[in-house]
């Protein structure tokens, strides 16, 4: 039986999946904490979570609002500092899955976060790399969450802040960047996958009720569909309730409900 | 040895115009009450550097404090944008601020080499990115046993480290618990660092691998109850997410911000002051 659900939950309770049991994955703050959260109350107690600010194994009992929550070093296995969770943890090749959004993306899953328009003469200012660069160089895979619309899933980034695959094909070799890079880009309309060989994203698989169009129409480039493209299996009443759950247990602690952007 | 002073003290004499500085906590711990107290001697001319700008950079920016910024992430912290920031850097207000832009890897690797009396930091990163297109200060190394390339960046060593931490004794050693940043690291990469603290105890009671730093590393220490507030002290008080999200629209207008620092941060005294006044306001809003 199905219950009805949101476009957001779909996409949370898809990126959620992608994590397995006992994956170390370092998390970023917002829609990639919601998913990582949710996975570890379904189903992967044993996920290790690691937050930039020095939390492993942060087990927040409500979404953290900011990436160094009072909670998230109050339930870790061990809070260190800051150069100690980028030098022996992330770096030294210990993460499995980097988890992280992105203000615009491109075809090669390359990330800005740093400015709209020109560096110089910005139109938009956004935050800059944080942690970023370094977890998609350095974590043996990553996953990028982030809602799907032309303006975040661009033709071309106005800045490259966090690598992908480069211009694409083995670019990221040559690079020497030492993990696999983005497996898999998770939207509220769509999975998208990397080609193989030209590793460019093409859909892998599109939520129930969504249509080809849409997705095409929102998409900044001309987006490619997967030979064997399937339909991403619905939420289970245990994953939405989770979720809401959670949400809920956020909201009344904060007022709002934590992967607000 | 760390000399117990005010804040007020402790800022004239150890802060002067054109001095770098590094005000650090990494969303935990953020030294908002040596911040007000910049912004309400006047200081000018500043190149701060700081991972996570946060409201406090906010504040320093928009009041005219600051020429440089050297940062890596400039957000509201579950909020959004910092607006006085974003002003700054889009149109220049309240005057020209230059940037020098880095990852937080490269800014925490870059505190540890200020820390060890290095010159540089060594990372892995920055391949592929447009960083070193920007930054000039952002190059490379080839290591010399075996031939890999890894980036290089100039460590960080500010005039002035400022950090909150719990605790300190009588003799100016300070005790800091919880998500410790970059903290220790800042404190050592300075040629002089300011601490202000929770409260000052008879003994810290530290265990053995505590986050300790001695009293001869610290050069002025202060007592100022909630002077990380609204960013939290673990074992203290939480974080005051309503302010922060207060925050976004206080800063948003250029008037509105403005009159904000004037009457909350140049018309009060000290932070004792500014925290009775942000209550009292808490409570006509309340009532209302």
């Amino acid at each position: 039986m199905s219950i009805s659900y949101t476009a957001d939950e779909m996409m949370t309770v898809a990126a959620a999946r992608m994590l397995w049991n006992g994956a170390v994955c370092f998390v970023g703050i917002g829609l990639p904490s919601t998913a990582a959260n949710l996975a570890r109350l379904t189903h992967a107690p044993e996920v290790v979570l690691i937050y930039e600010s020095g939390p492993i194994g942060a087990k927040p009992p409500v979404l953290p609002l900011s990436i160094g929550d009072g909670n998230l070093a109050e339930t870790a296995d061990t809070v260190v500092s800051t150069p100690e969770i980028f030098r022996y943890w992330l770096q030294s090749g210990r993460v499995d899955v980097g988890f992280l959004g992105a203000a615009q993306l491109d075809r090669f899953a390359n990330i800005n976060t740093t400015v709209i328009g020109s560096y110089e003469k910005p139109k938009v200012r956004l935050p800059g790399a944080g942690g970023a660069p370094e977890i998609s160089s350095s974590a043996k895979e990553v996953l990028i969450v982030v809602k799907h619309s032309e303006r975040t899933l661009v033709n071309k980034l106005d800045f490259v802040t966090s690598v992908g695959f480069g211009m694409g094909g083995d670019a990221r070799e040559k690079l020497g960047l030492a993990g696999k890079g983005p497996v898999a880009v998770i939207t509220d309309l769509c999975i998208l996958r990397p080609d193989p060989v030209s590793r460019e994203l093409e859909v892998a698989s599109i939520h129930p009720g969504v249509d080809r169009k849409t997705i095409e129409d929102r998409t900044g480039w001309q987006v490619r569909f997967a030979e064997q493209c399937e339909v991403t299996e619905v939420p289970g009443p245990p994953e939405l309730g989770a979720l809401r759950e959670l949400k809920a247990r956020t909201a009344a602690a904060h007022g709002v409900q934590g992967d607000e952007e | 040895m760390a000399e117990w002073v005010t804040l007020a003290e402790a800022i004239a004499a150890h802060v002067h115009d054109g001095d770098s500085l590094a005000l650090e906590g990494f969303t935990h711990l953020i030294p908002f009450a040596a911040g007000h107290e910049i912004i309400r001697q006047g200081r000018r001319d500043l190149s701060l550097t700081r991972m996570t700008p946060d409201i406090i950079y906010d504040q320093l920016i928009g009041a005219g404090c600051a020429k440089k910024l050297t940062f890596s992430w400039g957000g509201n912290p579950g909020v959004g944008s910092l607006n006085r920031f974003r002003d700054a850097v889009e149109n220049g207000w309240p005057g020209p601020l230059a940037i020098e832009e880095r990852s937080h890897s490269d800014l925490a690797n870059a505190y540890v080499a200020g820390a060890a009396n290095l010159p540089f930091a060594v990372l892995r990163g920055y391949a592929g990115s447009d960083f070193a297109r920007v930054n000039d200060q952002i190059r490379s190394i080839k290591c010399p046993f075996t031939g890999e390339v890894l980036a290089a960046t100039p460590a960080v060593r500010p005039d002035v480290t400022v950090i909150h931490a719990q605790k300190a004794d009588w003799k100016g050693n300070v005790l800091l618990w919880g998500i410790l940043g970059v903290q220790k690291e800042a404190v050592l990469a300075a040629k002089r660092a300011i601490v202000t603290v929770e409260e000052r105890v008879r003994s810290l009671d530290g265990a053995p691998n505590a986050c300790i730093l001695p009293s001869w590393v610290v050069t002025a220490v202060c007592e100022v109850p909630r002077g990380a507030t609204p960013s939290y002290a673990h074992g203290y008080y939480e974080r005051d997410n309503v302010f922060y999200r207060a925050w976004n629209k206080i800063s948003r207008d250029r008037d509105e911000f403005t009159s904000w620092v004037k009457q909350h941060i140049l018309g009060t005294q000290d932070f004792a002051q500014y925290l009775r006044l942000q209550s009292e306001a808490r409570e006509r809003a309340i009532l209302l």
